[in-house]
């Protein structure tokens, strides 16, 4: 069925910490692990090892460098920041509205009421594109060799899995990341760990224009000290190495002269 | 937007042959048999050709049927649907007349209806998608259906010539289909130039939501070389030409037709030359369908580097 439920009792997703993101791509290869011999058919590759590889892959990490409007270079009032780097992972943001669902003709894509899970039974799916075409994100990837949508599954075939050991019953992106910036829960409960993080950290949607209401949260960056402040401390003077013995004595001497 | 070429024929050829379908399931165009054969023969042909091209875009055609289920929230379903009901109408509506039993009405109609609603549903696949203002915010489903009435228009005047000289109405009729979607045409591009990746607001600072942040801009790719995203709906190409090829595309589609229309209504000796008037119409259609796809920009490029 590509129609949406009403409500899901769940809304179980990701919170994905902008801040603490290091860019590690740990989190994409992960993923590519665990969906390729997981749920469905494996996320094939194309030309792996060749000049122009290409694949299917659920998830992605793009970085971006974000420069404040007012910027010292540019001699600008305010308070003035220095351009950042943002490592930015994207995956299916199970949306609450999500328009991929319901384009579908054949009822292969859907969204679970019991958790909020967006799926896509490839069994049914004929590989038509739509979904991926009316996805704002870009979560949707078409395997070229098995002619079907591949998505995030929210690893699916793990957070329910009695046979794995505790600790590892969480999205393999969730268990991958050596930063921990990305947490998995019911953002739909207000009670979660999840939920609590997003609000005290003010976690936003993703092109929340879009209108389709994403259950993932980012977490934005926190704010930088500003390190160009004179009188602030300068790393490098904490690394300048204790002269011992004759340069010691030198150094305190020469101290002395002024 | 990828201009799959399946998609290109399809739209195309379909647009054609179901245009074709209202007008000849109105009752327009000559009542002989060998007319009936002829015409609906050329509507059902054109039809079915387009919906073949369709199948051909799939990962796996031989589940297609599974398409006709999600009619509740899916035009592509509806699609289906609909394009079956008008070619199983208008299927019986020509056997009937080809057979001389003459031109029933009730099939006729709901045949032509059917057809309208297939070329409306298509027009919404594209017109649904909000990730790519430009169909979404402009009248797309317009564009559709004048394109398909003018072209059904001029299918069904030429493929009365082996049995009639065209009457000058018939040639003023589809004409007059030609200039309106001409007019149309020219409407739907005057409002898609207008309309850019961020009709919405959307920018690459709301893509990755830091907006309060500053100016986000792509400083690492998260492939190195292309992958789907890219070639369905990144990459950007025959954006140099457009204008060239929009130019070729409206004098294929409409002013060339409309040329040979007015030599066969001034020289009905020379209406044979209608018959190229199809062909040339639907190259040009052909043409501005792929301007449709290739110039059309979705969201998601927003984290590739694009505004």
């Amino acid at each position: 069925m590509t129609t949406l439920p009403s409500a899901t009792r769940k809304k179980l997703g990701l919170v994905i910490d902008l801040d603490t993101c290091v860019g590690c791509h740990a989190c994409v290869v992960a993923c590519k692990e665990w969906n390729t011999g997981g749920y469905g058919a494996p996320l094939s590759d194309q030309d792996a090892y060749g000049a122009s590889p290409s694949g299917a892959w659920l998830n992605r990490v793009h970085s971006f460098e974000i420069t404040p409007a007012a910027t010292r270079c540019k001699g600008g009032q305010g308070p003035a920041q220095s351009a950042q780097i943002v490592h930015f992972p994207k995956s299916c943001l199970h949306c609450d509205d999500a328009p991929c669902v319901t384009v579908c003709p054949t009822g292969a894509s859907y969204k679970r009421a019991e958790d909020g899970i967006v799926l896509v039974d490839e069994s049914m799916c004929i590989g038509c594109g739509l979904c991926a075409w009316a996805c704002p994100y870009g979560a949707r990837e078409m395997d070229a060799a098995a002619g079907v949508m591949k998505k995030c599954t929210l690893c699916v075939d793990r957070i329910y899995n009695d046979n794995i050991p505790e600790p590892d019953q969480v999205p393999a992106c969730v268990r991958a990341c050596p930063a921990s910036a990305r947490h998995f829960g019911d953002l739909g409960d207000p009670g979660s760990a999840v939920s609590k993080l997003v609000a005290e950290r003010g976690g936003v949607d993703l092109m929340p224009e879009q209108g389709t209401r994403p259950v993932n949260k980012y977490l934005p960056p926190r704010a930088k000290a500003d390190i160009d402040i004179d009188g602030n401390f300068r790393l490098a003077e904490l690394a300048m190495p204790e002269a011992t013995g004759f340069l010691g004595w030198l150094d305190r001497a020469l101290e002395r002269l002024g | 937007m990828h201009p799959a070429p399946s998609i290109i024929l399809f739209s195309t050829l379909s647009g054609a042959g179901f245009g074709m379908m209202i007008w000849l399931g109105a009752g327009f165009g000559p009542s002989s048999r060998g007319f009936a054969f002829f015409a609906c023969g050329l509507a059902l042909a054109l039809a079915t050709a387009g919906l073949f091209a369709s199948l051909w875009h799939l990962g796996n055609p031989r589940r297609a049927w599974r398409a006709l289920s999600q009619w509740r929230s899916s035009w592509l379903s509806r699609e289906g649907i609909f394009s079956i009901a008008a070619l199983a109408c208008f299927g019986i509506y020509a056997l009937l007349w080809a057979a001389g039993q003459g031109r029933f009405i009730f099939p006729g109609v709901c045949g032509a209806m059917f057809a309208l609603a297939t070329i409306y549903a298509t027009s919404m696949i594209y017109a649904g998608i909000e990730a790519v203002p430009r169909w979404s915010k402009s009248p797309t489903p317009a564009l559709f259906v004048a394109y398909a009435t003018a072209g059904g228009g001029l299918g069904v005047t030429v493929a009365a010539l082996p049995f009639t000289d065209p009457p000058l109405a018939t040639l003023a009729v589809s004409a007059a289909l030609l200039i309106a979607a001409a007019a149309v045409a020219l409407w739907w591009r005057m409002r898609a130039a207008a309309i850019g990746l961020d009709a919405d607001g959307s920018t690459p600072e709301t893509a990755i939501g830091l907006p309060a942040l500053g100016r986000a801009r792509l400083f690492e790719s998260p492939h190195s070389s292309p992958n789907y995203l890219f070639k369905e709906m990144v990459f950007r190409i025959g954006r140099k030409h457009a204008d060239k090829l929009r130019r070729l595309a409206f004098g294929a589609a409409f002013i060339l037709p409309l040329l040979l229309l007015g030599i066969a209504a001034a020289m009905p000796s020379w209406s044979p030359v209608l018959w190229l008037a199809l062909p040339v119409h639907l190259a040009g259609v052909a043409a501005s369908r792929w301007l449709f796809f290739a110039e059309a920009e979705h969201v998601v490029s927003l984290y590739y580097g694009y505004r």
